[in-house]
């Protein structure tokens, strides 16, 4: 498994050194940058904390880099830890009360759901710092034929970006496994299964699960910061506010969000189907903008119904039921 | 005082106009909740689904407006009772995040729809009403109207819970929803006679808001979050908690909007929603 693993990371790495071109590789880093976004949701929403805030932690890396940069001329080095302070402060604030009062399930999800769309309308209200819905672009370092500016974290040559979202994402399914293998891991499954049962045995509730949103958020909102510096353009509906947390849920169930590699199974599964239906449908598509999205909405539902362990989890369970039927058959 | 002059005066009377229509909004939703124990995240975009409709038999098809909004209200029950009986039945026994993430799905399905059918123009009833003046105040009559509507509407559903058979049979599965398959109700039909009220709440509000705004794919947005916001403020499926709610979200929108910006107004709603989580977790008027 671990040589497998090895030789599958290498053969990724050494996808640019194959002369792909630049737009293969552009939807493979938009795939990366999504595969680490839904595993950072995953990480707690498997653990039966359904986020749909994290369009909120998303905004906020997005948003207070490039202003940083904009504004006062900050280097988004320098801009991330002020983002993470910031998301932290925010899952602090929304994760205590939530957490202390055991607001779970439904009212969970809602609230947090406010978070999001309250991200949105703060960017959008301070629309003349941000520039509103009209979005925001990061003064370009890249004048006078520079190539790259290490400072201002901007990169002409999609392969340095590649390098960059690789690690991010290898760095996410790290932390993902190491989560997986902890004692708090196995102390919040108990508690999504039965909260007082779990505090009964002496599991602090709200500490563990303030530390698991804790690095989802932080996770998250280095994710923002990709976006748009990798994209080089944000506006508030592409990195807040109710559709980008739902995308998010949805990318990490589409895959499985049980299993390690799920979400990333989602956001390629997300993103071949958005492609796949612009090809398919040719010019079609361009009368009919929405149609991807209808599509996409019906197989969400579909896949809920039929398949809520998303398909890289329905393989291996199916995979797994296979092997155990015949040795299971008497004789 | 010199700030409590005029302006805010009207200010706070337009909260309490758009409090009665929140509540309309918030009701719909509620019931559903506590009935049957799912959020529709897509509720918001059954009444901009309404909104549509409304729009196309009014002004495509030139149906008197009245007729048109009682075929809204016809359009978008059915639309609920199908929501339920095709979404939300099969995935009852599920997961309970799940039966809220498939109404997700429908919200995505549903904005994607309108935006096929009609495409991303704003589209406006035409309807022009002259403002109501009282004293130096000028207070929009569509707003007016959705008030005393939408109050005729939280009157009629409760009078429908409280008075008729049905409303009993709903009240009881609320309360316990293990029970009352024993005593003869039939739990499947009234969930689905209740998310068909529900849907009709949902007409009913999208008739009003129809008035006023603006309709566009996006429309549903713009105020579901309220909504959710408003029954959880309320303690979720508490029904009288999510009318007191309402109103007082909507001073905050209104007030918080006249002396900052309408944004504001929402951030402020927020910060006292996350004020009153610290303090009443159950929700204002919620139980344990």
């Amino acid at each position: 498994m671990r040589a497998l693993a090895g030789i599958g990371i290498a053969a990724l790495a050494a996808l640019p050194l194959t002369g792909i071109g630049n737009y293969p590789l552009h939807l493979v880093i938009m795939c990366l940058i999504w595969a680490y976004v839904y595993t950072s949701w995953s990480i707690m929403g498997r653990l039966g904390m359904v986020s749909l805030g994290h369009g909120a932690f998303l905004g906020v890396g997005a948003y207070a880099v490039v202003m940083l940069w904009n504004h006062f001329g900050l280097s988004p080095w320098l801009g991330v830890p002020v983002a993470l302070a910031i998301s932290l402060a925010l899952a602090l604030l929304i994760g205590l009360p939530c957490f202390r009062f055991r607001i779970v399930g439904h009212y969970f999800a809602l609230v947090t759901l406010a978070l999001s769309e309250v991200t949105r309308l703060v960017i959008v209200a301070l629309r003349d710092q941000t520039g509103g819905s009209l979005g925001v672009t990061p003064n370009t370092a890249l004048a006078q034929g520079n190539a790259w500016s290490l400072e201002a974290l901007q990169f002409s040559d999609k392969r340095v970006w590649f390098y960059i979202v690789l690690a991010c994402w290898l760095a996410g399914l790290w932390i993902w496994a190491r989560l997986d293998r902890s004692m708090t891991r196995i102390a919040l499954e108990a508690i999504s299964h039965e909260e007082d049962a779990a505090a009964s045995i002496g599991i602090n509730v709200t500490r563990s699960k303030l530390f698991v949103t804790l690095i989802s958020a932080g996770m998250t909102s280095v994710g923002g910061v990709l976006y748009a510096q990798y994209q080089l353009y944000i506006n508030p509906e592409t990195v807040s506010g109710i559709g980008i947390s739902l995308q998010m849920v949805f990318g990490a169930i589409a895959g499985g969000m049980f299993v390690m590699l799920g979400p990333t199974v989602g956001a390629v599964f997300t993103l071949l189907l958005q492609e796949g239906l612009r090809l398919a449908l040719g010019d079609a598509y361009k009368q009919f903008p929405a149609l991807d999205l209808a599509i996409y909405g019906l197989m969400l539902v579909l896949f809920i119904i039929y398949m809520p362990k998303g398909i890289l989890g329905a393989a291996l369970e199916w995979r797994a039921r296979r092997r155990a039927t015949p040795a299971a058959a008497p004789g | 005082m010199e700030i409590f002059d005029i302006f805010l005066l009207e200010a706070v009377v337009n909260g309490i106009l758009l409090g009665g229509l929140l509540a309309l909004l918030s009701l719909g939703l509620n019931l559903i909740f506590g009935v049957i124990d799912v959020v529709w995240i897509c509720y918001a975009e059954l009444i901009m689904i309404g909104m549509y409709a409304v729009f196309v038999l009014h002004a495509q098809y030139g149906w008197p407006l009245p007729a048109a909004m009682a075929a809204g209200i016809a359009i978008v029950a059915a639309l609920g009772a199908a929501l339920h009986q095709f979404v939300i039945r099969p995935v009852l026994a599920a997961e309970p995040i799940n039966q809220l993430l498939v109404t997700g799905g429908m919200l995505f399905l549903l904005q994607a729809v309108a935006t096929l059918a009609f495409g991303i123009d704003f589209r406006n009833l035409g309807v022009r009403m002259q403002p109501i003046l009282v004293g130096e105040m000028s207070i929009s009559a569509p707003r007016v109207i959705a008030f005393v509507a939408a109050l005729g509407g939280v009157g009629a559903t409760w009078l429908l819970l409280s008075r008729t058979y049905i409303g009993t049979a709903i009240r009881a599965i609320s309360q316990d929803r293990a029970i009352m398959p024993l005593m003869g109700v039939n739990p499947g039909r009234v969930f689905v006679i209740t998310s068909a009220i529900g849907g009709a709440l949902a007409g009913l509000g999208a008739c009003l808001l129809v008035l006023q705004y603006d309709i566009h794919p996006a429309i549903g947005l713009s105020f579901g979050p309220i909504t959710f916001l408003i029954c959880v403020l309320g303690g979720l499926g508490n029904l009288l908690g999510g009318l007191v709610a309402a109103f007082i979200f909507a001073q905050f929108i209104s007030v918080g909007g006249f002396f900052f910006h309408l944004e504001w107004g929402y951030v402020i709603a927020f910060a006292f929603f996350i004020a009153v989580m610290f303090w009443r977790p159950q929700g204002i008027l919620g139980g344990k």
